[in-house]
């Protein structure tokens, strides 16, 4: 609890009026995270994101970010403390229907877009609609219920690919990959995008468009982002805020703009 | 130069322990033994020689007779249906019973070793124990020939559909899982895709398989071009033996040259 009145507290001398935000979508109470037989990976992550935010989140290798945001959508279990994501909370034992339920409202894209190669763009976006009920059509856009089709062609337009439906995944360029993965994150309309380096397999124009795309489709639709990046101009040009994790803590919690060259050092040396 | 000097080359049998070289010795000393109780002797092999020529003789030509003929293709449509359907519906059955018995993917959890145990039962026991077993349950004929072959498929196919779909690319299913999807989803959207191109090689090996397994199941009673092989070996029609035999043989390389021009095409 400790933690959560600390970073209010930087909130408040960063200028960030409490009253400007909206309700806490993405709360941890000290959260921990050790692999087994591993290091303590997170060691008591407390931490709350508001509704609207776009937060990026920033360490070096081995810092826990990753974990955190696996943690975040139960992919990892966590050794200790509490989740809440969009009033699901779990804790070292997260009830499939738990994790189920937030992972409807969750959309998540991996750094290496983790499509499914051999299935087509169109396919792959349509999986996003696999976490509906009745979704066991939802495999392939071949047996898609009409509705998904015309879901995910929109979402693919939104990402500038919806000529490209018909091609397989990885006849793609890196670039279009992550696009189409942002697409199928997307397609089932999610109140939460949280992203795990999504530019750190694409070159820096890519990776410049690939965050772009992110901002505006966030700040377009009123959805909360939390993305990690090694990138401070991805940090800086496209969150309201930044948190820095170190030795699994958090470390640095304020508006990214004033992010100093010194927090970096202290970030990235510690 | 001189760097390399300072390094021992290692040692030329540095893999072989003491205990390996014990049991290479034993194995060696256990074919050798095995091949003075079994194998052919250079005089019993010098023996056969005449009674191979006096039955190649007798086989010789074989009967083109066009009732005959007619017979034995119809004989053959019924090998190559037993076959067909054992292989599709064996091929078939092996992706639920595959996706049940693959660890780290089966939703049985621990349960998924007794499935691949009984993927291991089935093919362990010969395809001609299966036939005599079908024959004395469902009687003779071509039924018990297609079950036959179904439970040989089953057998071959369930442990490669297995291992393929342990193999499958991880990432796409975790993304799948991290959407909210099922395991039948996962199954159907990320681990199918990707084990297809495998699953289609092994599909085909197992129909190649099947031809030749659904040959020999007339040797017991269990329908195709088997019986009449039988029979015509029982009545001493040697001749009809070899048009048989022919007719096999065409019927095998028809199908294995088949199944390699699919096998490329699918590269």
């Amino acid at each position: 609890m400790a933690d959560i009145f600390e970073i209010t507290a930087a909130q408040a001398r960063a200028g960030v009026a409490p009253n400007d935000l909206g309700d806490p979508v993405v709360i941890t109470r000290d959260l921990r995270k050790a692999y087994p037989g591993g290091a303590q990976i997170l060691d008591g992550v407390s931490l709350t994101i508001r509704e609207g935010e776009r937060v990026a989140l920033i360490g070096h290798n081995g810092s826990g970010k990753s974990t955190l945001l696996k943690c975040l959508i139960g992919l990892h279990l966590i050794s200790g403390g509490e989740v809440e994501v969009m009033g699901n909370t779990f804790t070292n034992r997260p009830h499939a229907r738990v994790l189920r339920r937030l992972r409807l409202k969750t959309g998540f894209v991996f750094q290496n877009h983790c499509l499914v190669r051999r299935r087509s763009v169109l396919s792959n976006v349509v999986h996003g609609m696999l976490g509906q009920s009745g979704s066991w059509r939802g495999f392939s856009q071949t047996l898609a219920p009409q509705a998904w089709r015309e879901a995910a062609m929109q979402a693919l337009a939104d990402v500038n690919l919806a000529a490209f439906a018909d091609a397989r995944a990885d006849a793609l360029s890196g670039g279009q990959q992550q696009r189409v993965a942002i697409a199928r994150a997307l397609v089932c309309g999610p109140q939460i995008l949280i992203a795990d380096e999504p530019a750190a397999s694409l070159d820096p124009v890519s990776g410049r468009d690939v965050m772009d795309l992110f901002a505006r489709l966030c700040r377009d639709r009123g959805i909360t982002l939390l993305y990690t990046t090694h990138d401070m101009d991805h940090a800086r040009d496209f969150s309201d805020r930044t948190l820095a994790l170190r030795r699994g803590r958090i470390f640095i919690d304020r508006p990214s703009a004033d992010i100093t060259k010194r927090d970096l050092q202290e970030t990235f040396d510690g | 130069m001189a760097e390399a000097r300072l390094h021992a080359a290692p040692e030329r049998w540095s893999g072989l322990s003491p205990i390996k070289f014990v049991l290479l010795v034993a194995v060696l000393a256990l074919i050798v033994a095995s091949m003075t109780q079994v194998a052919p002797t250079p005089k019993q092999l010098a023996d056969g020689v005449p009674g191979m020529i006096r039955l190649t003789n007798r086989m010789m030509p074989p009967n083109l007779d066009p009732a005959f003929l007619t017979r034995i293709f119809w004989r053959m449509v019924e090998t190559f249906q037993i076959a067909l359907v054992g292989a599709a519906i064996g091929i078939l059955l092996s992706l639920p019973i595959g996706w049940l018995a693959a660890r780290g993917v089966t939703p049985l959890g621990r349960g998924g070793y007794l499935v691949k145990a009984f993927v291991s039962l089935l093919r362990t026991i010969p395809d001609l124990v299966w036939a005599l077993l079908f024959v004395a349950t469902v009687g003779l004929g071509a039924v018990a020939g297609t079950m036959t072959i179904v439970v040989d498929t089953i057998g071959f196919c369930g442990r490669f559909f297995a291992e393929a779909i342990e193999d499958a690319e991880k990432e796409p299913q975790e993304a799948l899982s991290v959407i909210g999807a099922g395991k039948v989803s996962i199954f159907f959207g990320a681990i199918l895709p990707d084990t297809a191109p495998s699953m289609i090689n092994t599909s085909l090996f197992a129909l190649e398989k099947a031809v030749r397994s659904s040959v020999v199941l007339g040797l017991v009673g269990a329908g195709g071009i088997g019986q009449e092989l039988k029979v015509a070996f029982d009545l001493f029609q040697y001749q009809n033996a070899s048009t048989i035999i022919l007719a096999i043989f065409v019927v095998v390389l028809l199908m294995e040259w088949a199944t390699d021009r699919l096998r490329a095409s699918l590269q």
